[in-house]
């Protein structure tokens, strides 16, 4: 029995009071109001970042509560008034924050359900619901949820036994609904933070320092005063910005100061940056895997195999650079942020500023996809900093060359392996040392670069995990270790792009099992099923194998012509506990010149029961042709003092011609629990390239990025013997 | 300064204020007449995400100075179609649900658009080939393809007339 009490209070946020909204994740008011007209509010801590979860969470939320999808609006990520459901990120946001949602939905609507019942009074089982209305299984009329609420809000508990909707009778989740954001987007009528005005709003742009580690010694902004529109800088520590009237004459003012920045020379050589991570100050070892014992069996008179792979920094390179307006009135500070973390944002901030957590208000305004922590937190950060300085609402947008230049980087990431194989072609130990920096995890987020470079204090150390989870092999292997070194810092403020370390972990996985397969002749497919106990995992290589016509893989290289043609296998069941998928890369190498292209990629996805189709294919997708980005093309270029790839010229993308064509087969699974899809196929696609490479021409492709004089010195090893 | 300088825009006349004769077209667009569907990107001419229809043709309007465009016509994702009355492209960008995030995205129609109005039935090479300029980071490209190939078709039947 659902206990039952409603509050009076009208449900419409606007006209929300701030201590009538709850804000917990335990209650249904956190989640959920309806007005007196049967429209829903939905509050979502989780936040659309151009990857569909809007359109998805709302479905499930319709959904459970049997009422039409064009019924409920989704406010999400204001920290006044939704539950703090923990950051968008990790593939994570249907799994969890949309699996709250849907317990939330389902309690509310067996608490309506069961005050039908008494005002029928009538056994609850014999109620049903349609279009949130409920009515007699036999018929006849019916009370509306707004009837039935009348304008109250739910002050109930969230019931985690609620019984859910039975998947069979599901009309909206599991539908390819049209994405409720895009016509605003193909229109122009969409408000980005970008879009977001405030009356009497300041415009600022940002005089970063000329080196990462630079202080500022002088600065000048005499010329700046003879540009109208001008009003001042706001300087404080390391922090300059320059801020105008209008964005044009604060990006003048920007570039017209004249500042003088300190020396400073701490970056490693960029060509030795492999060398760098392996010899970087490790604060700890940690095994994250272990089966059997590894150091005995690699003693055994065996054939041994071993192989390093690197990973490079990659910028998370948004579209739009990060932007975010603030206002700081009678010590309330609030901001419109992009961030994909309110909440931990707000706590980030409240720390910086020194001020209560409660008189810090986020609220969400979708930017430019981020992949990740990009610049928008810094961005936030630094307009909240001069927002508070000018007591006056400000608008930061970065430029091109603050998102390249100074938004976290992904961190370079370097793998080592050994492996012995016995007389039979088994493997009889498999060894794995990942180098990686620990920065990220010590800290709750990624720290604000407007607390670096003004010196504030920093929220403080606890969010761990960004990297550990599921690093790993998912095959049953007798002997096998893998040992993360932790390292104490990373050459560039480092924080997480799509599929952080579980990409890099399984590009080094799936291409040294590749190499094992080749060096003891068995089809990576087989090598792979050979090694696999998980049923599901088992099904969805069979079903890739079928789907891309997959033929033994015989001698090598497979093609010996100019044009050298081959194909790849790779899988992953994401952090051994979830989504499985298996991709088949099909590729053609230009001997002559090096350049390698994907032509087409096979796609099987197993993350269970499916919200949206082709919700789920467009991140496929994507996932597949950023990747394909990442793993041929991007590369962050850097000298002692600052980052050098500061645009689109000197940290060139994947384009148009180059762009693969994608073949997508979903495994759904509607009486399985809802698994995330944002990242999974990331993971998966470097290593099925690198393999694709080794099928056509023989040649190991073991760091990343894969650009042509890469290839060329792969290809010149091959022919060297 | 302040200097005022007419421009036809979306078909209206409008009267632009600035006091720097390089403002780009951008932030008139944008600040002045709060035409937001054109974005900043870049300010480099390098990622479209800013393209506006100059005369019908695609412009990257980011790295154009106002005077220097002074008098022309100038035409945003807002002036070329509407939820009533959409363009083949955009109806094409629903069809095919070719967003992600969406920021890039008036730049994919406004370029296809221009392109369009010259290239009658093009191939997918063609297609990719005129969209190679402009940069999409979600990876939205393979919808990207499939909606322009849908108007290329929409807009080559001969008994439908489109503005």
């Amino acid at each position: 029995m659902v206990t039952f009490t409603f509050a009076p209070g009208p449900a419409r946020p606007e006209a929300v009071q701030q201590t009538q909204k709850s804000v917990s994740p335990d209650e249904v008011g956190g989640f959920i109001a309806i007005d007196a007209q049967g429209l829903v509010t939905l509050y979502s801590g989780k936040v659309e970042l151009g990857t569909g979860v809007l359109t998805a969470i709302t479905q499930i939320a319709a959904e459970e509560l049997s009422v039409p999808l064009s019924r409920v609006t989704t406010i999400q990520g204001d920290t006044r008034l939704t539950p703090d459901q923990d950051p968008t990120f990790a593939s994570l946001t249907i799994q969890n924050g949309g699996m709250q949602i849907r317990r939330a939905a389902a309690t509310a609507r067996e608490a309506l359900l069961t005050q039908a019942a008494s005002k029928f009074r009538v056994a609850r089982e014999l109620l049903t619901v349609n279009d949130g209305v409920i009515t007699p299984r036999s018929g006849g009329e019916g009370f509306s949820y707004a009837q039935l609420l009348n304008g109250r809000i739910f002050t109930i508990k969230v019931d985690p036994a609620a019984p859910l909707k039975d998947p069979r009778d599901y009309k909206i989740v599991g539908e390819s609904v049209p994405r409720l954001d895009i016509p605003a987007k193909i229109f122009g009528t969409f408000t980005y933070v970008q879009d977001f005005k405030l009356q009497g709003m300041l415009h600022a742009r940002m005089v970063h320092p000329a080196a990462v580690g630079a202080t500022l010694e002088a600065w000048n902004d005499d010329a700046c005063r003879m540009l109208a529109g001008y009003v001042r800088t706001v300087r404080k520590g390391d922090l300059l910005a320059v801020v105008a009237t209008n964005e044009w004459a604060a990006i003048r003012a920007a570039n017209t100061i004249s500042a003088t920045w300190s020396s400073w020379d701490g970056l490693p050589d960029e060509s030795q940056l492999a060398d760098y991570i392996r010899g970087a100050k490790v604060d700890r070892n940690e095994v994250l895997q272990s089966m059997g014992n590894t150091s005995e069996a690699l003693k055994a008179p065996a054939s041994t195999l071993q192989a390093t792979y690197d990973f490079p920094m990659n910028t998370h390179g948004s579209i739009g650079p990060s932007c975010a307006v603030a206002e700081f009135k009678e010590g309330m500070l609030t901001v419109w942020t992009p961030s994909q973390a309110s909440h931990l944002l707000r706590q980030q901030l409240a720390t910086m500023l020194q001020i209560a957590p409660e008189r810090v208000r986020c609220i969400y305004l979708e930017g430019a996809g981020c992949y990740g922590r990009n610049g928008s937190d810094d961005c936030t950060s630094e307009a909240a900093l001069i927002a508070k300085e000018l007591g006056q609402p400000v608008r930061l947008q970065w430029m091109r060359w603050d998102e390249h230049g100074w938004d976290p980087k992904g961190p370079a990431t370097v793998l080592d392996y050994r492996a012995s194989i016995d007389d039979q072609n088994r493997i009889t130990a498999w060894e794995s040392d990942i180098f990686l920096p620990e920065r990220p995890m010590k800290r709750s987020g990624a720290t604000l670069l407007a607390a670096v470079l003004a010196k504030l204090p920093r929220y403080g150390p606890s969010n761990s995990g960004i990297y550990n989870p599921g690093l790993g092999i998912p095959y049953s292997l007798t002997n096998s270790k893998l040992t993360a070194h932790w390292l104490h810092d990373a050459p560039l403020p480092a924080a997480w792009i799509r599929a952080p370390g579980r990409m890099q972990n399984t590009f080094g996985n799936e291409s040294f099992l590749d190499e094992i397969a080749a060096a003891s002749s068995i089809d990576p497919f087989e090598m792979r099923m050979r090694h696999l106990t998980d049923t599901r995992g088992l099904e969805l290589l069979e079903r890739l194998r079928q789907f891309a016509k997959w033929q033994p893989r015989g001698s090598h290289p497979r093609d010996a012509g100019a044009l050298a043609r081959g194909r790849g296998v790779s899988y992953a069941k994401y952090e051994l506990v979830r989504t499985y998928v298996g991709i088949v890369a099909d590729v053609t190498v230009d001997r002559r010149t090096g350049t390698l292209k994907v032509d087409r990629v096979f796609v099987v996805h197993d993350c269970g029961q499916i919200i949206n189709p082709d919700g789920l294919r467009n991140q496929i997708e994507g996932n597949v042709v950023q990747t394909v980005s990442r793993t041929l093309v991007e590369l962050l270029t850097f000298s002692r003092s600052a980052v050098t790839s500061l645009n689109w010229g000197s940290y060139p993308i994947l384009t148009f011609p180059d762009v693969p064509e994608v073949r997508i087969d979903l495994i759904d699974r509607p009486t399985e629990v809802p698994w995330g899809a944002g990242e999974p196929t990331t993971s998966v696609v470097p290593s099925a390239i690198a393999n694709a490479v080794f099928d056509a021409t023989g040649a190991r492709l073991r760091s990343v990025p894969f650009r042509p004089a890469k290839v060329l010195g792969a290809l010149n090893l091959v022919k060297a013997g | 300064m302040t200097t005022t300088i007419k421009l036809t825009v979306n078909g209206k006349a409008c009267d632009l204020r600035t006091d720097d004769p390089n403002m780009p077209l951008l932030y008139a667009l944008r600040d002045q007449l709060d035409l937001h569907g054109l974005h900043f990107g870049c300010g480099l001419g390098q990622c479209g995400a800013c393209t506006v229809h100059y005369y019908g043709e695609a412009l990257r309007c980011c790295v154009m100075p106002i005077s220097a465009v002074a008098g022309a016509k100038i035409v945003t994702l807002e002036g070329l179609g509407t939820p009533e009355k959409p363009h083949p492209v955009q109806q094409a960008f629903i069809d095919e649900q070719a967003a992600q995030c969406g920021y890039c995205i008036n730049g994919m129609i406004m370029q296809a658009a221009a392109f369009l109005a010259t290239t009658k039935n093009p191939t997918e090479d063609q297609v990719r080939q005129a969209l190679a300029g402009n940069l999409c980071k979600c990876g939205t490209h393979i919808r990207i393809l499939r909606a322009v190939m849908r108007a290329a078709a929409q807009l080559a039947q001969p008994t439908e007339a489109h503005g």
